[in-house]
């Protein structure tokens, strides 16, 4: 679990993502059985609780185009400050530590799986006499480095998955709640 | 041909239309038309639904006929177009799915659009979807109307033309009566079939050769005429360095084009979170990955107990090996058992287009209403139902288009057209994604330029390519306007989309909002606000 940093803890208490709207998020942890893993998801979600809090109601400054259903709520006395709580939480150390794992995680992800498609692909098109040399039977190298891209694939997903689920879901929960409670505050606070 | 597989193929294929029409109207009863509902679903699926209705919407008839045709022909080259499907999920997985689904409500312009000047980022992301769109409805079209060019012979040139119109008519009812919630069932149910389907052909041809892959590829390489070349790459694409490069081209395409498809990244808003999403993506990998190796067997296996030969005299571009397999695999044409799984397999093919169809459909007219229109026309003070309405009358309207394209563009492999619709999703819509998502300095004419100077190259040279004119296999062979070589534009026209989206940011004098990139972020990765 990642700290709280200063300017979020003054407004944060203790264990709030777990105590806001019963109701509503038991219905949710229903939802989630019908997937594979939902016994392995130690609390709930929150999505309920959003669409109660309104995401008419966060942000937002002047849109040119009113008659869109906006993505972001319309302009608002309060919109400023609403816009100085994505800056704190954004500068938070706790939001800087899930955005650093998920790059940590991503970047050399994605740079290894592009590299690895390339060379698949320029070597098909470039060397066709190195991946015709035969393997096993009938089996060459090109249809090995091919059954390689389909392993590749399922195990990177798989890796992805597993460090999302134990290394940024909670704490992104965590903040999830902080920056709606944030926002929610000073918008109560001016209206 | 006999009757006897065309009657059953038709009864079968009744039989899942009037499901899916059951489903459609079952799943709709006291609906409430608002957008949330049409467009999303009312975001209730589970991440194991929308994982097979993902699947079900990606495993389209390019796939399960395109892919084994191209194989069957070319052996090897085929290969690679399902490696590229299933790498581009990576990029899905990892930039996309969860991002998106924190940051958007409906379409793709939703993201784009919060942090940037609305109307004219709207307008871009929205043009860019339904071309799309529009582009891989024809593949879907085209693999209906070879399909039915099957059933019914040489002779069926009205039929087929109906049968396309009857596709397009159906998929308009589904999608305007049903919304999100209807096509999602659609999606689901089709997935399973598709993939029983694809199962049980597998387990045919891995038995026929009694579960040695080793003698089924021998045989392949034998049958095809071109020996143990048939096994390796080259026969496509090995030829001059233009077609290196255009199979380079198409490989760049395909692992970039998935997360620029509108119809994908709509799916990502049925589900109540991004950590939803995220499971989602995991199912469908695993859907898609099993479902893309058996193609290979059945391509191989086509070559091996139909030949090359026979799939060509079929359908020249390949697009009918799969069904002379089954037909095969069942005990030869005039046979029960050939009958009968024949009659499966053209039944499944339809539904398979059905639902693609149906889900692309839903994705474009949510683009046409939920930001062309709604840019466009602004009709101030109206509820959002008159949007949904709109979004009907676009699914009507986007039918008709794609119909007529689609008995024009008859004699293209669909999975060369699928190649197509990927390289315009990769070029105009991947870039200004990636850019609103990671880059803080990203500004509104960036954005729209991003969008068009990836669509406008794309498309553009795909005019002027060997698709359209100048070669005998072209649309229009008579004339002769063919100036780019590549048949697919992605190793040019998607490295446009990422430079017009630099170009343009770097030549704008708006500063980029830091708030507004701040928020983009957070709301990214945890989630806050999010619908």
């Amino acid at each position: 679990m990642l700290p709280v940093c200063p300017s979020l803890g003054m407004q944060s208490s203790n264990g709030r993502s777990h105590g806001t709207g019963d109701g509503p998020e038991s219905s949710a942890g229903h939802r989630e059985e019908h997937g594979a893993a939902a016994h392995e998801v130690p609390f709930e979600d929150p999505w309920y609780d959003a669409l109660a809090a309104g995401w008419g109601e966060l942000d937002g400054t002047g849109r040119p185009a009113p008659a869109v259903p906006p993505a972001r709520g319309e302009a608002g006395a309060t919109a400023p400050r609403t816009r100085d709580v994505y800056l704190e939480v954004q500068r938070s150390e706790a939001f800087q530590e899930v955005r650093s794992r998920y790059r940590r995680f991503v970047v050399p992800g994605v740079a290894a799986f592009l590299v690895w498609y390339a060379a698949y692909v320029i070597a098909a098109t470039t060397a066709p006499g190195l991946m015709a040399r035969p393997v096993v039977g009938a089996v060459n190298v090109a249809l090995l480095a091919g059954l390689g891209q389909f392993i590749s694939t399922f195990l990177l997903t798989w890796a992805y998955a597993r460090h999302a689920r134990l290394r940024r879901d909670r704490a992104a929960l965590e903040l999830r709640w902080d920056t709606q409670e944030l926002t929610r505050g000073v918008q109560g606070g001016a209206s | 041909m006999t009757g006897g597989h065309q009657t059953l193929a038709l009864l079968l294929f009744s039989a899942f239309v009037a499901v899916t029409l059951g489903i459609t109207t079952w799943v709709s009863r006291g609906r409430h038309g608002s957008a949330e509902e049409f467009y999303a679903g009312g975001r209730l699926f589970s991440p194991m639904e929308n994982g097979f209705a993902i699947a079900g919407d990606y495993m389209s008839a390019a796939s399960f006929l395109g892919i084994s045709g191209l194989i069957a022909l070319y052996g090897y080259d085929g290969l690679l177009y399902g490696v590229g499907f299933l790498v581009a999920w990576l990029v899905v997985l990892f930039l996309v799915a969860e991002l998106v689904r924190n940051c958007g409500r409906f379409t793709l312009a939703d993201v784009v659009a919060a942090r940037m000047s609305e109307r004219p980022v709207r307008i871009a992301a929205g043009t860019a979807s339904v071309t799309v769109s529009v582009l891989y409805l024809v593949a879907q079209m085209v693999g209906a109307g070879s399909l039915v060019a099957l059933l019914l012979g040489q002779t069926g040139e009205a039929a087929q033309s109906w049968a396309v119109i009857g596709v397009g008519a159906l998929m308009v009812i589904y999608v305007s009566l049903g919304g999100m919630r209807a096509t999602t069932w659609i999606q689901i149910v089709k997935a399973v079939l598709l993939i029983g389907g694809t199962v049980a052909l597998t387990v045919l041809v891995l038995l026929r050769f009694h579960g040695d892959v080793d003698r089924l590829l021998l045989t392949a390489a034998d049958r095809s005429g071109h020996g143990k070349a048939f096994l390796a790459p080259g026969l496509r694409y090995g030829g001059d360095w233009t077609s290196r490069l255009d199979f380079i081209s198409l490989g760049i395409a395909l692992v970039l084009g998935t997360a620029g498809l509108p119809h994908i990244l709509s799916r990502f808003y049925t589900v109540p979170t991004a950590r939803a999403a995220r499971r989602s993506v995991v199912w469908s990998v695993g859907l898609i990955g099993s479902f893309y190796l058996m193609t290979i067997v059945l391509g191989f296996g086509a070559a091996a107990l139909v030949g090359p030969d026979a799939v060509r005299r079929s359908n020249a571009a390949g697009n009918t090996a799969v069904p002379l397999l089954a037909l095969d695999l069942g005990g030869g044409a005039g046979s029960t058992g050939g009958t009968v799984l024949f009659a499966i397999v053209a039944a499944i093919a339809f539904a398979t287009i059905l639902a693609v169809v149906a889900g692309i459909t839903l994705a474009s007219s949510a683009s046409v209403a939920h930001d062309l229109y709604a840019s466009l026309r602004r009709p101030r003070g109206k509820a959002p139902r008159s949007e949904v309405a709109v979004a009907r009358c676009a699914a009507v309207g986007i039918g008709i288009v794609a119909i007529a394209l689609g008995l024009l563009a008859r004699d293209l492999n669909v999975a060369f057209l699928v190649g197509l619709a990927f390289a315009v999703a990769a070029s105009a819509n991947l870039p200004v994604l990636l850019y609103s998502l990671f880059w803080r300095g990203f500004t509104t004419r960036g954005a729209v330029w991003a969008v068009y100077g990836g669509l406008f190259p794309a498309i553009g040279l795909v005019l002027l390519s060997p698709v359209v004119s100048g070669s005998p296999g072209s649309l229009f062979p008579g004339v002769d306007f063919q100036y780019f070589p590549l048949e697919n534009p992605g190793i040019v026209s998607i490295p446009l989309g990422f430079l017009a989206g630099w170009l343009g940011t770097v030549m704008s004098d708006e500063v980029a909002d830091e708030a507004k990139y701040a928020e983009t972020e957070v709301r990214s990765l945890t989630g806050a606000g999010a619908v």
